[in-house]
């Protein structure tokens, strides 16, 4: 073991310099970790001298100009906030004013389970945080579960349920034929899991493929899920971003409500409100009563408690702030859908772009597909072509994220496409 | 307080809080007359009725997965002000939570701090994701605030920083690594240290046991005791130590003790690791708390260093700290704060930016700084006050002639008053001052004022409740 042959190295010097002992280093084991395979497109991009590069890499919203956005209602919350809150601790369980709004979003504004305070919820570090605080809780409380995860999905989420140490399993979900969904076998894979199984879903704007089921097929997955007995655990990154209305992105979650399942949301404000490294979220469990919602939100907070205490200030403060605000939430709602309008018109001239071109492949599904990325169906060598000819960023799945097109660099990106892969 | 060290080797050992979820589950649902059991084994009650819809709806309804889950208890700590709050008697006194307050025992926001957010919100920076590893400007100024810009680690890139989540955050991080790349090692805690402590490494699954450090009989420090029990630990084991201002006893060794701790982990081969919560906020001097690090930086040592800025510029809320990782190298720095980075990733992808920012733009403008050292000196020398009017008014009014000068040899924002579970409840239940059950009360939290009251309130539990 690796460890074992550092020690050995350390007890056989015998200098009666302790100084000289010191030249080695107890870290002769650690090797470098591979680059994040989203995060470091953008560092290769920063990195690159090229007049002519474009970034549709990492999932941040970008304007029409290629610059990234602050709401107004953000900037108005922050000019109120300013200097005027006190610094001190959030409770382990976070901002209550901020969860309270962020559940009306997800649950609906006049929510039973709000009201009969069944939801356990705390804030959470953004998405990821409120996944992984899902999955350790997960772990915890049920140990000899597994989760079940599509594929393809956000690479994070595999490293999630990883480091939360609970086996993974996936189904199908994305359908390169077709670039769409693979409803039929995903129906089976359904069915054919253990019963009482967890499973990752998507609410809306799937990450990366841009794939979501229909109402219908929602509704089939969950008759599918109440037969099976199966746990569903909704990330929910992109509400309002999909369609432009939250309530619209909230549908699948809606549906399951509907049909009596007990869910787990993640939420995440990093791209509906432009919050990104603020890092606020919200983890909620719907549990069968109020007496068993806060037994289970108590545990949310013991986990926490040696991960971090507890969670940021600000990010919430700005939250609150706007939805506790009728005109500052207004101002959100459009603000909103003014970014996936945007996204929604990029689909389309993209599309366009490549028709005129003669391209001889079909690129339906770029606006076929919803949400932040489209899943353009290139191959990693494709990608890479894109990126040491054209200059052009992106992870090497193929998938384009849509807010980093701009009517500026549309025409760029569909030659570039079109070039890499006319001769496929 | 125990006065010998335990070996608590909790790798394997399961949450304390949590139940068998199975034993719960099995056979508990009554649905009409039949029961409903969740056994796999068992056929699944969906698929078999006939009336699908009607049972489905209701079962759904009524069956969770966390049945079994038990509720967890109030945190020792956290819990304190939530009781507090609870209280409505008016000589209520919170000692509990380490956050200071001032005279009129008010947060304190650090008028650095609102100067600094107000210039934030001028330039209308964006919020873009923080890289994994933080805001550069932030590492680098903590690191130079922590070794001295000047000092050699610095200079030759030896330094791995990563931003992280407060105090808890950091140390959370150096625990994953720890289990990742030193299966098997232990973490050396003293005896005793912060709750939190123990919760860290038991959920990042990294054994640990303690070592000797309080000693109740001189309300001092046990310095043989602590040296033994480091010496008899395994070779290469982690030893946790807290900086400066020991939390919760406030007792620090001098420093030829700090030289001598030094001799014996290197003799060990252990790696030091530094809790740094409270630099500047100790001595009131950001160079005078940083000394017990660099001195083990300047023997060469590889160390590693969580920093928090909760206490120091205030931003308890924000969450705001290092990881700190002193290689021998600095090609072994940068491999260290890739994995670090790839531990990050799945916990919470990018620290966040608002804290991170703050302390970059106090320190790195010269006037901003001179002025947050000022405010520094005020709140280090404000519980100096009262620490010296405490034991003044416990002196005049203890007839007994117990020695209490141990209020003013302890530093920073802990006393370890000595008083035990029993004596500690006496304090909230009769004398409405909150405290945490291991003794330890919080200068913070107290004003002048108030001495006097809790004067008599000690004395009272101290010699009247065993």
């Amino acid at each position: 073991m690796a460890f074992r042959a550092v020690m050995s190295r350390r007890v056989t010097n015998r200098s009666s310099d302790i100084g000289a002992r010191w030249m080695s280093t107890w870290w002769g084991n650690v090797e470098p970790a591979a680059k994040d395979p989203i995060l470091g497109v953008t560092e290769a991009f920063l990195a690159d001298p090229s007049p002519s590069k474009v970034n549709v890499g990492v999932g941040a919203y970008r304007d029409d100009n290629g610059k990234p956005v602050v709401l107004e209602c953000v900037r108005e919350a922050e000019r109120r906030i300013a200097g005027h809150s006190n610094m001190e601790y959030l409770p382990m369980g976070g901002s209550v004013k901020m969860v309270e709004e962020t559940l009306k979003l997800a649950y609906g504004e006049n929510s039973e389970f709000i009201k009969d305070k069944r939801i356990a919820a705390v804030q959470s570090l953004s998405g990821t945080g409120a996944c992984r605080l899902f999955a350790d809780f997960q772990k915890r409380f049920r140990p000899d579960s597994q989760i079940y995860i599509p594929v393809p999905t956000w690479a994070n989420h595999h490293n999630i349920w990883r480091d939360a140490q609970v086996p993974q399993r996936t189904f199908h979900y994305y359908h390169p034929e077709t670039r769409g969904l693979d409803f039929a076998s995903l129906m089976d894979d359904i069915k054919n899991a253990p019963n009482g199984s967890f499973f990752l879903l998507h609410a809306c704007a799937h990450n990366p493929t841009g794939v979501d089921p229909t109402e219908e097929q929602w509704r089939e997955m969950s008759y599918q899920f109440k037969a099976k007995g199966h746990f569903a655990f909704f990330d929910m990154a992109y509400q309002g971003f999909a369609s432009g209305d939250p309530e619209r992105d909230a549908k699948s979650i809606r549906i399951f409500l509907e049909d009596g399942h007990l869910i787990g949301i993640a939420q995440s404000y990093a791209k509906n409100m432009g919050l990104y490294g603020q890092r606020v979220g919200c983890l909620s469990v719907l549990c069968q009563d109020e007496k068993q919602a806060v037994a289970v939100k108590s545990q949310l907070q013991q986990l926490a408690r040696p991960m971090y205490s507890n969670p940021p200030l600000h990010g919430a403060l700005v939250v609150s702030t706007i939805l506790g605000d009728p005109d500052l939430k207004n101002l959100w709602l459009k603000e909103v859908k003014v970014m996936a309008d945007r996204i929604i018109g990029m689909r389309t001239a993209l599309r366009e772009n490549l028709e005129k071109l003669g391209s001889p492949l079909s690129w339906e599904h770029i606006t076929n597909q919803i949400g932040m990325f489209c899943y353009s169906g290139l191959t990693p060598e494709q990608v890479d072509r894109l990126t040491s000819e054209f200059h052009i960023y992106l992870t090497r799945n193929g998938r384009i994220s849509m807010a980093g097109v701009t009517t500026g660099n549309v025409g760029y990106l569909a030659n570039a496409i079109n070039e890499v892969s006319k001769s496929a | 307080m125990t006065s010998t060290s335990t070996m608590l080797s909790l790798a394997s050992a399961p949450p304390t809080a949590s139940l068998s979820v199975h034993e719960n589950l099995k056979g508990r649902l009554k649905l009409g007359g039949g029961s409903l059991s969740f056994n796999k084994e068992k056929a699944n009650p969906f698929i078999n009725t006939k009336s699908f819809s009607r049972i489905s709806m209701v079962a759904a309804v009524k069956i969770s997965r966390f049945e079994g889950v038990t509720m967890a208890p109030p945190d020792p700590i956290l819990g304190v002000s939530e009781a507090f709050k609870a209280d409505n008697d008016e000589k209520k006194l919170n000692l509990g939570v380490g956050a200071y307050r001032t005279e009129e025992l008010q947060p304190y926001v650090l008028n650095v701090v609102k100067k600094a957010e107000n210039l934030m919100v001028e330039r209308g920076e964006n919020k873009e994701y923080l890289p994994i590893e933080g805001l550069a400007a932030f590492n680098k100024a903590t690191a130079e605030l922590l070794f001295g810009a000047s000092n050699p680690v610095i200079k030759e890139q030896r330094v791995a920083t990563v931003q992280g989540l407060s105090g808890t955050g950091s140390l959370r991080l150096a625990a994953a690594m720890i289990e990742r790349y030193f299966p098997g090692a232990k973490v050396l805690i003293s005896s005793p240290t912060w709750g939190n402590h123990k919760n860290i490494f038991n959920d990042a699954r990294v054994p640990w046991s303690e070592y000797r450090y309080y000693d109740p009989k001189t309300v001092g420090l046990d310095f043989d005791g602590m040296i033994a029990d480091i010496k008899a630990a395994p070779e290469g084991s982690f030893v946790l130590l807290h900086g400066c201002a020991h939390n919760p006893t406030g007792i620090d060794p001098t420093p030829e003790q700090w030289e001598k701790i030094a001799d014996v982990i290197q003799e060990k081969n252990h790696i030091p690791f530094f809790d740094v919560a409270y630099q500047g906020f100790a001595s009131g001097s950001l160079d005078a708390d940083a000394g017990s690090v660099r001195l083990f930086a300047a023997r060469g040592m590889e160390l590693l260093v969580a920093q928090s800025y909760s206490k120091n510029l205030g931003l308890y809320a924000e969450r705001i700290g290092a990881i700190n990782v002193v290689c021998t190298s600095a090609d072994a720095a940068a491999r260290v704060k890739s994995q670090l980075k790839r531990l990050a990733r799945p916990m919470y992808s990018n620290p966040p930016i608002h804290g991170a920012k703050i302390v970059a733009n106090v320190v790195g403008d010269p006037t901003l700084f001179n002025e947050w050292k000022a405010e520094m000196e005020m709140m280090a020398g404000r519980i100096k006050n009262v620490r010296q009017k405490l034991y003044d008014s416990l002196t005049a009014k203890d007839k007994s002639g117990k020695d209490w000068s141990f209020i003013l040899k302890q530093i920073g924002m802990f006393s370890f008053t000595g008083l035990n579970k029993a004596q500690s409840d006496n304090m909230t239940n009769k004398w409405h001052v909150y405290m945490t059950k291991d003794g330890r009360i919080s200068l913070a939290g107290l004003s002048l004022a108030k001495c006097e009251y809790l004067a008599d309130a000690i004395i009272d539990s101290f010699h009247n409740v065993s």
